[in-house]
Parts: structure tokens; sequence; C-alpha cells
């Protein structure tokens, strides 16, 4: 990629965030291709992927060129580890509910999709803001992702209205999924260093001053699908300052195990 | 970039458009990358000759293949120019020529109905977007032109499509997503 070294960077840390964040959630949502409760389920989160994944490979070209020092988009995505990884843990969790340690159950399409809403929901609030971010080339990857991003919300709204306000068993699996997944969203609205120092420098900014409008997005959905709302007490989990769930390192061994046994390999 | 500095005759910009003229999309072969708009600008640059394009979905794995093209259709000529790669402004399918519409239609593929959401001058609240729009877009049907349609799914074959069908002739189609 090509791009103009701009005269205002965002701080490597708050790239990383966003580009890990999009990263993991593309990597989970893979995980259906092939697996998908139906076809257009499975093509739809193949495209979602697709998108996360093109967007996570923009933001690491903009940090390896920000960072210098040798990085590449192939560095960073694949020769990072766990405690380097800033994205939030909302987004590494498995596909189903709550599980001890490595426990393994089947993947839930509920807490795919509730996952997929509750993070689409924040991200066009940031991209649209980004677009004026002073890193131009963060705010050209704004553009461009704030785009794909609605097709993302919408898509993850219609399910979770067809789900809340469908069967007693889809309502109680998304009602099931939320209640676990809620709490998570806590870690958007507390300023990471990162966070703080984009959003003092013009690069980024501060998630709070989304929190409501994000809580509407959230409200009308929920009155939509008629969901509950849960509390999102509880746990502060601590993804973006780099102290993850037991899962990501599952998530990292799967994506990163190819680069690593073939360090050189260029396609 | 080529460090060559053999002699070649200047090819003014025109001619290196008429030759990237014949470079078409790798999975929509009926139209060119220039009435896409992925063909941005040919342009003198500090260290020479550039061919600006720019990606229209971010994870579109169409975007290598357009490159190599590009580059080796310039190579062929002897052209030594650059191949950059821009982002912004964003792609929209609000630069899709009238042509190129009409040939995704002759080709089965709806072309996009309505302009991309959120585009400049327009005033839009993301908030806003979040629902449903209260009347769907009409997609006619490419293949009989009934305005009888409906969506089988919002995500299809690659990125930049959705999938319908007509309820008419029942013919599965392919539509162009407004982005």
């Amino acid at each position: 990629m090509d791009s103009a070294v701009t005269p205002v960077a965002a701080p490597v840390d708050y790239l990383l965030h966003l580009a890990d964040n999009t990263l993991i959630l593309g990597q989970r949502n893979a995980e259906w291709c092939g697996h998908g409760p139906i076809l257009e389920e499975d093509l739809a989160l193949a495209n979602n992927s697709l998108d996360l994944i093109g967007q996570a490979r923009l933001l690491y070209q903009h940090a390896a060129k920000v960072s210098g020092g040798g990085a590449t988009e192939d560095s960073l995505a694949y020769f990072r580890n766990v405690p380097d990884f800033r994205n939030y843990t909302l987004l590494e969790l498995p596909h189903s509910p709550p599980l001890a340690s490595t426990a393994a159950g089947d993947r839930d399409y509920a807490t795919t999709i509730t996952r997929n809403f509750l993070y689409s929901a924040l991200m066009v609030l940031l991209w649209e803001r980004l677009q004026d971010s002073a890193d131009s080339q963060l705010a050209a990857i704004a553009a461009k992702s704030l785009k794909e991003v609605r097709y993302h919300l919408r898509h993850s709204r219609d399910w979770l209205v067809r789900f809340g306000d469908g069967t007693d068993e889809s309502h109680a699996r998304a009602q099931a999924a939320l209640d676990h997944l809620m709490p998570y969203t806590q870690e958007f609205w507390t300023d990471s260093a990162a966070e703080a120092s984009a959003s003092s420098s013009g690069a980024g900014i501060s998630a709070r001053d989304l929190q409501a409008d994000w809580n509407t997005l959230v409200d009308s959905a929920m009155t939509e699908a008629t969901l509950k709302r849960p509390s999102s007490q509880g746990y502060l989990s601590q993804g973006k300052h780099g102290v993850h769930s037991e899962h990501l390192g599952f998530v990292l061994a799967e994506m990163q195990s190819l680069a690593r046994a073939h360090p050189q390999a260029t396609w | 970039m080529s460090s060559s500095t053999a002699q070649t005759p200047a090819l003014g910009h025109p001619q290196i458009w008429a030759a990237l003229e014949a470079l078409t999309d790798p999975e929509i072969p009926v139209v060119t990358l220039r009435e896409l708009g992925i063909l941005r600008e040919i342009r003198d640059g500090t260290d020479g000759l550039e061919v600006v394009i720019t990606p229209t979905y971010s994870g579109c794995p169409a975007m290598g293949q357009i490159e190599d093209d590009v580059r080796s259709t310039l190579a062929a000529l002897g052209i030594d120019a650059r191949v950059v790669t821009q982002l912004a402004p964003a792609w929209t399918t609000d630069w899709i020529s009238e042509v190129a519409k009409e040939k995704l239609r002759a080709y089965g593929i709806a072309p996009p109905q309505c302009g991309s959401i959120g585009h400049a001058g327009e005033v839009s609240s993301v908030v806003r977007f979040s629902a449903r729009p209260a009347a769907p877009e009409v997609v006619p049907c490419p293949q009989c032109g009934s305005q009888n349609t409906t969506e089988t799914s919002h995500f299809g074959s690659t990125a930049c499509k959705a999938l319908y069908r007509c309820l008419d002739c029942m013919e599965p189609f392919d539509y162009f997503k407004p982005y």
C-alpha cells in the first residue's frame, strides 16, 4: 500500500487497538465459514470477515508505517503474542454461552449475532467520527470502514430483532447472549492511555463521547426485539490494555500457526 | 518502481488511459476499471508517472489482481509508472457510470438503485440508518424487468453484491449494493 506519510499520525497503540479489534472479530466470525446455520448466513459471515480483515490490513499497514522499525502488516498480525494484542475482550470470546476455561461448547448463533450487533453499533459511531481524524490516513480508512460496518449493523440488528421477537427458544438464547456479553461492553467506555493520547491530538476520539448514541442504538433494537436490556455491571474486562481472557491464545494459535511455521513465506 | 532508464517514446496521458481502458474487473469482466471508478487518475508525481487506483471494499480479494493487471499492462507498453493505491476519497458506487450500469444489467447483475448512504453532501445521522429503511429499495429484475423482486440474502458471492430473486420470472440474480 502506498500512502503519503501523514503529518499527524495516531499513536501506534491506538491504531493497533483498532486493527486488533477488526482482525480478531474477523477471525472469530470466519469460524462459521462452512458451518453457517443456513447458506445465506454462511455467506454473510464470510463477507463480514472479509470486510473486517480488509480493514485490519489497512490499519496494520498504516501502523507499520507509523511505527517503522521494519514492522509490516504481517509481523503485526502474525508475530505478536497475547499480551501485545489490544482488542476488546468481547471480540475474542467463543461463539457460545459462558464457558469455563478450555471447555468446548456448541457454537451459538445468537451469541455471534449479539456480539456483532454490540460492536457494529459502536463502530458506526466511531468510524463516522474518525472520518475527521487529524491523521488523514486513518480518516480515509474510517470513511471506507463506515460504509461496510453500516451493512454489518443492519445484518446483526435484523437478526437480533428476529431472534428476540421470534420463538421462545430464539428469544431465550438472544436474551442469554445479551446477559452474557453486555458486561464486556463496559470496556468501551474507559479510555486507555492510547485512546486518551489519540483523542488529545485530534487523531482519535474518546469513546465515552459515543456512549449516549450507542445507548440509543441499543435501546431501540432491544425494544423492537422485545428483549430486556441487561445490566452491564460485573467484571470489567481489560483486553485493550493487553490483559486477555484465556480464549485469545487459542484464537492466535490457530490464526498464526501457518505464518510462524513458514516465516519467510510470501503470497 | 522500475529504475530502467531505457528511452521509451513518451506516451501522453490520453494514450495511457486508452491502453488501460481494456482492463476489466476480474470478477465482472464486462465493465472496465475506469467505468467502475477504480482507476482514478494518471498523474506526474515527483518520482515520475503515477497511476492511481482505489479499492472498492476494504477486503476485496480482486484488488491484488487489479493492481497486477495494471502493472503488467504498463510494463508491456514499456511505460515506467508507479501504481499508487489511494483510499481517499473512498470509492462509492455513485462513481459507476451509466454505461457501466447498463452493461451490468445486460450481464445479469442489477446495478445500484440508489445513491450510497451518507455520501458527500448528504447530512445524515448514522443512528437513522441503523434500522431498516421504511420503504425498501425496489430492485428491478435484470432478466425480465419486473419490479416484483425480493432480497434472498444481503450478502452474496462477492463483497459488493446481494442476492435477489424475481417473483415473476423466478430467476435468482445478483444485486450490486450501493456503497
